[in-house]
């Protein structure tokens, strides 16, 4: 279980605080106007951000302190999730060595991995010679290769179009179930949001409320939301 | 402490590295300016002649700054409104003189304007007075050849950034080129020249190198110059310390008017703005042409003639200059490893947003010079270390720590740039230490890193500084020359002269070259 409790963070005029649990293996949606903390929220989960007051538990145990690449945990950015200098096999390989002295065999996991996402014989390719869909599955595949148990989603794919979002929803939704990861996914779209995630976290007013089932929520939407959601 | 800066892990390491060079150099740099206030005790060993030495400064440095200021505007508005070809080639030498050795611009001058130079020639054949060379005359011209280059690049980026739309606003309203001047040009120019002046005058503040070689006398000299000789002549301590105090006193003095007037950056922005205003037709296309083509003769011609008469001797230079010339390129290369390892580490934690403090100490060189740290770390070492072993050692840091602010010029924006594009990325994925100096700094900053390396390399191959205040029988090749200079050897001097520069251009093409191709 990953728990937010009696979580604050201030910057100037913002504020954000959060007091929710989210249970093993669930996937949520988190949804809010820009600006109102939905990357913060992540942020504080993935390391980058401390928070002002309170403490984020994973299975009962503080994450105060760890580093974010020893936590529990996988992120996926909005853009830059990969180095644009080194290949398609090494920006994978890094998830399973940072410092890429990979064996032979893990050599092999990182083919493995590029096949499941549908990208064996692009080992050698940089990014820039690939299309937004294939940067996305390269990403995803340092992910599955990681298997962490959280997986968090910063809106990674949304400069994607329709159909090819939903079709790196779904790998994810695959990868997830694979990995058993608990997914929090950032979302301004309430139709990926119905699509991927049973539950919603809303972020309304500077509160994080905890999850609620995602079709209730969208079905009849508090105030805030409706004003969102126009 | 400590021990919670261990416990917290490695992402931390960076920040700790950074606080700790900036420390180290700022315990440097004050600790040898402490030690030369401390020896000056006041200004009491200061007679007429030092003070002398001080308004000769100030004067030629506000009279250097006068001159390039006023003369690059002709060139730079020409080079804003015209378009030729080599106009991108001529624009880039411009930025050549910051990597001259400063000795072997002197050896042109001299060559061109020497009493057996071509104008002196000429001077005499129409029976007109000659022009000497040294004195104070002979340091303005030099301290304008190095500067000129530098102001016309400065305005023209002032130029360039009149945005075009305004340019073809004026055209529309029928403007002819007094109206545009009064309207575009000169509020960009009220702007832009204050900045402009002041960086070169900062430049000539410090002027070492060409007072040594063409200024001295009652007439001629400069602080650095004076500690110099009171260092090296007279071994008086004491003075020389004294004159450091007051060339510490005046950077402040200079950094505090500098912290009043905005100073342009000095290279890397982008002079290969699109197609600029089209210039006015007529006579004016003579001018600028004539503005252009003095300013490239200006430039070229002492370079041409010093390699003219230096390319025959070369092959026959003594083996000793070769000794040189490897010792040199070896205390070069130090010196930018060192430059390099140094401002990496600063702009590394810089960039983590680690404290301005650290930034500070990264550019606290720019208050001392080369000289007045020399005879600090010399006051501080003398009982410690023979002298004569602390020649070469303390000028490749000194070289190194002087070229460092302007390293952290090109690496601070890179290293932030990096930070912001992948620094979370790498943090997520737990890289961290040598891996992500390997995997994702190097690469990363290389063009940056190839430059700074390159600048500090040249740099430290041409810098006639430091190495003057030691006796020592191991000369770089800059003192080797000037030593060949002092015995009147001057074809030997040419071709060494040829030999420095061509080894300071190709050190700094390797390494911007280097660092561009990883």
């Amino acid at each position: 279980m990953l728990e937010f409790r009696d979580i604050a963070v201030r910057r100037g005029d913002f504020t954000l605080t959060a007091d929710l649990a989210v249970p093993d293996g669930a996937r949520v949606a988190v949804i809010g106007a820009s600006g109102s903390g939905k990357s913060t929220l992540l942020a504080l989960v993935a390391g980058f951000l401390p928070p002002d007051r309170g403490r984020i538990l994973w299975q009962g145990r503080d994450l105060a302190g760890v580093p974010p690449g020893e936590r529990p945990l996988s992120v996926l950015f909005q853009d830059q999730n990969l180095f644009p200098h080194l290949d398609v096999a090494q920006n994978v390989g890094l998830g399973l060595r940072p410092d890429l002295r990979l064996d032979p065999a893990q050599r092999q996991r990182v083919g493995e991995v590029l096949t499941a996402v549908g990208l064996s014989g692009h080992e050698r390719r940089r990014p820039a010679s690939l299309s937004g869909g294939q940067q996305g599955r390269v990403a995803l595949a340092r992910v599955l290769l990681r298997a962490r148990p959280i997986l968090l989603l910063d809106e990674p794919f949304a400069a994607l179009g329709p159909a090819l979002k939903a079709e790196m929803l779904e790998l994810v939704g695959r990868i997830a179930t694979q990995t058993g990861a608990t997914v929090l996914m950032v979302t301004h779209d309430p139709r990926d949001a119905a699509r991927f995630a049973p539950q919603t976290i809303l972020i309304d007013a500077g509160v994080a409320h905890p999850p609620r089932p995602t079709r209730a929520l969208l079905a009849d939407p508090p105030p805030g939301l409706r004003d969102y959601l126009g | 402490m400590a021990a919670g800066i261990l416990a917290l892990g490695a992402p931390r390491v960076p920040a700790l590295g950074g606080a700790l060079v900036a420390g180290a150099l700022a315990a440097l740099i004050m600790g040898t300016l402490a030690a030369v206030a401390w020896q000056a005790q006041g200004l009491a060993a200061l007679g007429p002649w030092d003070w002398r030495a001080v308004r000769f400064t100030l004067w030629q440095a506000a009279l250097s700054a006068a001159l390039s200021a006023v003369l690059a505007i002709p060139v730079a508005r020409a080079l804003a409104r015209r378009r030729f070809p080599g106009r991108g080639a001529l624009v880039t030498l411009l930025g050549a003189p910051f990597i001259l050795p400063v000795i072997v611009a002197i050896m042109g001058l001299i060559a061109v304007f020497g009493r057996n130079g071509v104008i002196n020639e000429t001077l005499r054949a129409a029976g007109l007075p000659e022009f000497s060379v040294y004195g104070w005359q002979g340091v303005i011209l030099a301290h304008v050849f190095f500067n000129l280059p530098l102001s016309v690049r400065l305005i023209l980026q002032g130029w360039q950034a009149i945005p075009a739309e305004r340019f073809r606003l004026a055209d529309s309203l029928g403007f002819g080129p007094a109206d545009t001047a009064r309207h575009l040009e000169r509020p960009m120019l009220r702007a832009v020249l204050p900045g402009v002046w002041l960086a070169v005058f900062l430049v000539c503040l410090t002027s070492f190198t060409v007072a040594l070689a063409l200024g001295g006398g009652p007439s001629a000299t400069t602080v650095e110059l004076a500690i110099y000789q009171a260092f090296r002549f007279d071994f008086d301590l004491g003075r020389a310390a004294a004159l450091g105090l007051v060339q510490i006193g005046l950077s402040l003095a200079a950094m505090g008017l500098a912290r009043r007037i905005a100073i342009p950056a000095a290279f890397g922005a982008g002079l290969q703005a699109a197609r600029g205003p089209a210039g006015p037709r007529g006579w004016r296309v003579a001018a600028d042409a004539m503005a252009i083509a003095l300013a490239a003769v200006f430039l070229l011609w002492p370079v041409l003639a010093v390699t003219a008469a230096g390319l025959p001797a070369l092959p026959a230079l003594p083996p000793e200059v070769w000794q040189a010339a490897l010792r040199s390129v070896l205390m070069a290369l130090a010196s930018a490893l060192l430059a390099l390892a140094l401002g990496l580490t600063l702009a590394l934690a810089i960039a983590r947003g680690r404290g301005g403090w650290i930034e500070a100490a990264g550019m606290l060189p720019i208050v001392a010079s080369p000289l007045v740290l020399g005879t600090g770390l010399f006051i501080l070492l003398r009982g410690w270390v023979a002298t004569d072993m602390l020649a070469l050692p303390l000028t490749v840091l000194i070289n190194a720590i002087m070229a460092l602010p302007f390293g952290l010029r090109a690496l601070i924006p890179a290293a932030r740039t990096l930070q912001a594009d992948f620094g979370r990325l790498a943090d997520s994925l737990d890289l961290r230490g040598p891996a992500r100096l390997r995997l994702l700094v190097l690469p990363r900053l290389a063009p940056q890193l190839g430059f700074s390396g390159g600048l500090a390399a040249a740099l430290g191959m041409g810098d006639l500084g430091v190495i003057t205040l030691f006796a020592t029988d191991s000369p770089t090749l800059p003192l080797k020359l000037y030593q060949l200079m002092g015995s009147y050897r001057m074809a030997e001097a040419s071709a060494c002269a040829v030999l420095l520069m061509a080894i300071s251009f190709a050190l700094f093409w390797l390494f911007d070259r280097g660092g561009r191709l990883a």
